[in-house]
């Protein structure tokens, strides 16, 4: 299938549409979401969440008897509150740290999820009930009231974001420094966290449980690498989620049986992956190059230096040298490079080949170099 | 000393980590428009009597007001300046941006800071001697920026009282003279300043009021009265070099 194959599908195939359509819209509410958590450097919070969301999913279905999406997301959705509150009671009441909590929380959650699956599934009643898809998500199971519903809940978590923004930017960068102002931070930290929940819900179906703290932390991550401003941040980390969901939900729907939940995170992946390489100022790349610059430059002006200081033991200050004995004083590195690059801005000729000398400008260039150095020596 | 009217009043302040006391029944009375140095050793519970006294940490005991009226009710006279280490600078916001926090309290829900917020953020920006950095991104500052930045943005609180949590820690000379000017021009205007200080040295030169502290309050009250070897010997044990070099008045 060609990639104009997969933009017609994508336009006119229902189901694909459908599906495209989920996982752009889970990938802009957590990718707007996950901004925040990777902020306050909560990632784990996402995880434990995402994972705290299974039993719920499995009770619902339990008491109700309907894998009705919204009856289990509801499900999903109090699992998640009823973790955040054993959370905060944890870590208030006790001395436990905070992340020693959430794995506590994430682990005894998920067991206890696990468990009901298993139980559900011996009952042959309930085989077809096809809650494991919970674990991995289905995206392919999501009909058009899914994402209807999805797009309600992640249209109002959005909304929620936009008339609390000046305060979640203040929780997340000083949050003392808002209690100080008065405002209600752990209130306003509890909303954050639910409409992080919320988030998480919307994710169950298309991607699961397991993967979906993937789907909080890496387009936060990959954003933030490109940006200095948390509302561009926050956008291209919604852009990050909706690129990555719909280039998911478009190459598992290749026929090639590939769950779309992992796909899609894969995708994701390579865009966190792009954006540690190759972004602008934080890029590792850019590092990289920054650093060869600099070492290249230090060694250049160090050789400057060098052929400066043998030929003033002359009274010619341009008599050349050979490029052995400049690695004699220069040490390692390239002098033939340096050498190079000081011809290329008219500081020094070569002579026969293999012997170098400055000009008069490289005298000049060695000797405003040298001069505070020497003065510092009297 | 004059009838003045006492800007912060704390009775009987009593804080506990875990059953063990960190501040132990202090009281302290700060009339309007002084300077007050808090100092004391290390762990002698500086920090946390200041967050106490913001009520960003529940104290086991004591009542704090400011004008005469319990705290809560008079927060918006109150301005905060936390130690810059307390939060991640590389946070992706602007210098212009982070000041302008100082107003979010006043501004209340939903709105967002507009022009005139943007001009009092340039405003208080230029009496920290920061005007040209309003559009840096804060991760580019140095400590001394970083902490003036602070500062820029508690004047944009426009408070009566400031605590300030070490504002002259680590910074360079110049950031150094701009606080000494600020705190100056502070007390000029009538506002009182409370801060945590850490160079005994510097006392008596930027500060007219100081509070020595080691759990227990030791002494408080004018520079010249109490800032005394007795003192200082009280609150610190016989760690202070420092004693032994200074010459006595």
């Amino acid at each position: 299938m060609s990639l104009l194959d997969l933009l017609t599908s994508l336009l006119f195939d229902h189901t694909i549409r459908t599906v495209a359509l989920g996982t752009a819209t889970l990938g802009i509410v957590s990718g707007v979401l996950g901004s925040f958590a990777v902020l306050r450097k909560q990632s784990l919070l996402g995880d434990a969440l995402s994972h705290a969301a299974l039993p719920g999913v499995a009770i619902a279905y339990m008491l109700t008897g309907s894998k009705s999406p919204a009856v289990l997301m509801l499900g999903a959705g109090a699992a998640g509150v009823l973790a955040i509150l054993l959370l905060i009671n944890i870590t208030r009441q006790t001395r436990l740290k905070e992340d020693s909590v959430l794995g506590i929380v994430l682990s005894v959650f998920f067991g206890f999820g696990l468990l009901l699956l298993t139980f559900l599934q011996r009952n042959p009643d309930a085989r077809q009930a096809g809650l494991n898809t919970f674990l991995f998500g289905q995206a392919a199971t999501l009909l058009t009231r899914d994402v209807i519903t999805m797009a309600i809940f992640g249209g109002l978590a959005l909304l929620f974001v936009v008339v609390f923004w000046k305060e979640f930017k203040l929780l997340s960068f000083d949050r003392e420094f808002g209690a100080s102002l008065g405002l209600p931070m752990p209130r306003i930290d509890m909303l954050l966290t639910t409409l992080l929940v919320v988030a998480v819900v919307i994710g169950l179906q298309a991607v699961g449980v397991v993967l979906m703290s993937a789907m909080l932390v890496a387009p936060g991550a990959a954003a933030r690498q490109w940006t200095n401003h948390l509302g561009r941040m926050t956008l291209l980390s919604a852009l990050f989620g909706a690129l990555a969901g719909v280039a998911g939900a478009l190459l598992s729907s290749l026929g090639t049986g590939l769950s779309t939940g992992p796909v899609i995170v894969l995708c994701i992946s390579v865009i966190v992956l792009f954006s540690l390489v190759m972004a602008p100022n934080r890029g590792l790349l850019w590092n990289y190059l920054r650093q060869w610059r600099n070492r290249r430059r230090l060694r250049t002006e160090a050789v400057l230096e060098n052929i400066y200081l043998m030929s003033s033991q002359h009274d010619d200050p341009s008599h050349p040298h050979a490029i052995t004995a400049l690695e004699a004083v220069s040490g390692a590195g390239n002098v033939r490079r340096s050498l190079e690059e000081l011809q290329r801005r008219g500081l020094a000729v070569p002579y026969d080949g293999n012997k170098w000398a400055l000009t008069a400008e490289g005298v000049r260039a060695a000797q405003t170099r040298l001069q505070p150095a020497q003065k510092d020596e009297k | 000393m004059d009838e003045t009217k006492l800007a912060v009043q704390v009775a009987d302040l009593t804080v506990a980590y875990q059953e063990k006391p960190v501040l132990w029944d202090v009281d302290l009375d700060v009339p309007q428009g002084v300077l007050m140095a808090i100092v004391g050793p290390n762990g002698a519970g500086k920090t946390t009597m200041l967050k106490a006294i913001l009520g960003l940490l529940t104290p086991a005991a004591g009542h704090v007001s400011i004008f005469g009226k319990p705290y809560q009710q008079q927060r918006s006279l109150v301005g905060y300046v936390p130690q810059r280490g307390s939060v991640d600078w590389d946070f992706p916001t602007s210098v212009l941006d982070v000041v302008m926090m100082g107003n979010y309290g006043k501004l209340g829900w939903v709105r967002r800071p507009g022009a005139a917020d943007r001009r009092a953020a340039q405003s208080a920006l230029e009496k920290v001697g920061m005007a040209d950095y309003a559009d840096r991104q804060i991760s580019q500052l140095s400590g001394g920026q970083q902490q003036r930045t602070f500062l820029a943005r508690a004047l944009m609180q426009d408070a009566q009282v400031y605590f300030m949590d070490e504002p002259f820690q680590g910074v360079d000379a110049t950031t150094e003279r701009a606080i000494v000017d600020l705190l100056k021009e502070l007390r000029a205007q009538g506002k009182t300043v409370l801060a945590v200080h850490h160079d005994l040295q510097t006392v008596p030169e930027y500060f007219d009021w100081v509070m020595l502290l080691n759990v227990r309050r030791i002494a408080s009250g004018p520079v010249k009265e109490v800032f005394t070897d007795e003192n200082l010997r009280a609150a610190y044990g016989g760690r202070v070099g420092f004693l032994n070099k200074r010459q006595d008045p």
